[in-house]
């Protein structure tokens, strides 16, 4: 487990490297998938199967196909032509790297920090459990409605713009 | 532990053993005979594949009123392996300008976004890879993987044909991924599970053909929208954009999308027999063996892939416009529908008994099916009207 955690840390860590540093539009999207499905492979790591699959089909299947046609209608050169850093790379980087600090001083603070997560007991259904969560008045079915009611504004909203009116 | 009740289980252990046997950790010798058994998995589904090429073609050629391949070996079934052999041997060429590491992994990617569906395929209720319990969610994502494949191919190949024809199919496939979903969302409803084998279950006493017929059907229009095939086979176009998104790869990088494809169609095929035919339930007939239920889903799967076949070759390619209208202003909402009743009566009806049930969904869908086609009628009526209405005014004026 923890040797496939540090493998697929690592790849998410370059690939994220490499989307901000690639000088092709397109090729940073298909970096930028490849973080994506390592951030997937990780939740099922954690038994998240549910978050896993999600993410592939919003993050890979919807939102990164959108960037690479988005990228490929806007623009004629698809290649960036100065150089991928400029001279405050190094602020960016300290900036990262405190960030980096801060948050795994707080984490190392916390109690949980050290514990090893408890197995899930056999037959626990974690989708049926997250189902319940969303619909309970108790648990997040305010969240839940308020995202679902902005999702279908956005909606309303891009067909009214994209609406032909004769 | 019979053999023939739990064949893979009984090959594990054995093959297990004699790993441990040679001196071999057990955790290494289980991931051992996981790894040989997903080997297996792909080699017989890879197989099964050159012989779909040579079934495409006979049922082809019986549609167009031909006989097919009939040169090479009894019945032509040697004709694959010489294509396979020619494929090979083709020279393998890259485009100038091309991106060729994306070039490169577009092919691999098409494929293996089939060869993953199978991992959920429950084969029999012994007989499977993983029992996942948001198996219809992975088959979407893995559909979601070849929608990349087919830009990574339309758009490294550095030709507007082929980056085309990758626009107008990633647009169809993204647009018909969502009467997919909902038309999925239906065996879930009505059996409380997205696993696979829960679905298959819960099929024992009626197949969901019965309870949710229009289900089944918008399942299979959006299939066929998400192979890409005929009549939404809309990357091709001789006449527009050659081949389409593979229009630069030569041999074997070819074979693969044409394999993939072919595979592609015959796991949605299984996919329609397992999520509305039962499954590997068949009369009772299961239970003579793991080994006889795995033969009625691969039956189902053969039968789905004629269907689909059956589809491809008697009608004509849909223009775009009209597919995506069809898909957004007939589909989603006929689905939304159907899954709003489906839920409404499973909730309804719980202690109701299985006859109650299937009575009432079935004729609920009839219901709905019967409003579909009179709106449908009502707005034809009306758009005749408007188009015939100054035709008739100007010719009356002819007359006078």
């Amino acid at each position: 487990m923890a040797i496939l955690f540090l493998i697929t840390a690592v790849v998410i860590l370059a690939s994220a490297m490499m989307v901000v540093t690639s000088r092709n539009l397109v090729h940073a999207a298909l970096w930028l998938v490849s973080a994506l499905f390592g951030v997937a492979v990780l939740y099922a790591l954690l038994n998240a199967g549910f978050l896993a699959v999600v993410q592939v089909v919003i993050y890979i299947g919807a939102i990164a196909i959108l960037f690479i046609f988005a990228v490929m209608l806007t623009r004629r050169e698809m290649r960036e032509t100065g150089p991928g850093l400029n001279k405050n790379w190094w602020v960016s980087a300290l900036v990262s790297l405190l960030v980096f600090g801060g948050l795994a001083f707080l984490l190392s603070n916390w109690s949980g920090f050290s514990q090893t997560s408890a197995e899930l007991p056999s037959g626990f259904d974690a989708v049926s459990a997250l189902g319940d969560a969303l619909i309970s008045p108790d648990a997040f079915v305010l969240p839940f409605e308020v995202a679902s009611v902005l999702l279908v504004t956005a909606l309303v909203g891009a067909v009214y713009i994209a609406f032909n009116r004769k | 532990m019979n053999f023939w009740n739990d064949p893979l289980k009984v090959a594990a252990v054995w093959l297990e053993g004699i790993f441990t046997g040679w001196g071999m950790d057990a955790v290494l010798a289980h991931v051992l005979v996981v790894f040989l058994g997903v080997l297996l998995l792909i080699t017989i589904l890879m197989v099964l594949d050159i012989f779909l090429v040579w079934i495409e073609r006979k049922v082809v050629a019986r549609f167009q009123d031909r006989i097919g391949p009939n040169r090479l070996g009894p019945y032509g079934l040697m004709q694959p392996f010489a294509d396979i052999i020619k494929l090979i041997i083709k020279e393998d060429t890259t485009p100038d300008g091309a991106d060729k590491v994306v070039y490169n992994l577009a092919p691999i990617l098409s494929m293996m976004s089939v060869l993953i569906l199978w991992a959920i395929v429950p084969l029999a209720p012994v007989m499977l890879g993983v029992d996942l319990n948001v198996g219809l969610l992975y088959l979407v994502a893995a559909g979601a993987i070849g929608t990349l494949a087919i830009i990574m191919a339309g758009w490294s190949s550095n030709n507007k044909f082929a980056l085309l024809g990758a626009f107008r199919q990633v647009a169809a496939m993204v647009s018909y991924e969502i009467p997919m979903v909902v038309a999925l969302l239906i065996p879930t409803v009505l059996a409380g599970t997205m696993g696979m084998l829960g679905i298959s279950e819960a099929q024992q006493g009626l197949w969901y053909v019965f309870l949710s017929p229009l289900g089944a059907l918008i399942f299979l229009v959006s299939a066929v929208a998400e192979l890409g095939r005929s009549p939404f086979d809309l990357s091709e176009g001789e006449s527009e954009v050659v081949a389409g998104f593979h229009i630069e790869y030569s041999g074997m990088k070819f074979g693969w999308f044409y394999a993939g494809e072919l595979l592609h169609a015959f796991t949605f095929g299984g996919f329609w027999g397992i999520l509305f035919f039962g499954g590997y339930h068949f009369f009772g007939l299961e239970n003579l063996g793991p080994l006889v239920a795995a033969a009625i889903v691969l039956f189902k799967a053969l039968l789905g892939y004629w269907v689909i076949m059956w589809i491809k070759y008697t009608l004509m390619r849909i223009r775009i416009d009209h597919m995506l209208a069809f898909n957004w202003k007939f589909l989603v909402p006929l689905s939304l529908v159907v899954l709003m009743v489906t839920a409404l009566l499973n909730t309804l009806l719980r202690d109701a008994s299985t006859w109650v049930m299937g009575l009432s969904m079935f004729l609920s869908n009839a219901l709905i099916a019967w409003i579909t086609v009179e709106i449908l009628r009502g707005r034809s009526r009306a758009e005749r009207e408007k188009m015939e209405g100054p035709a008739q005014a100007a010719l009356e004026a002819v007359n006078h």
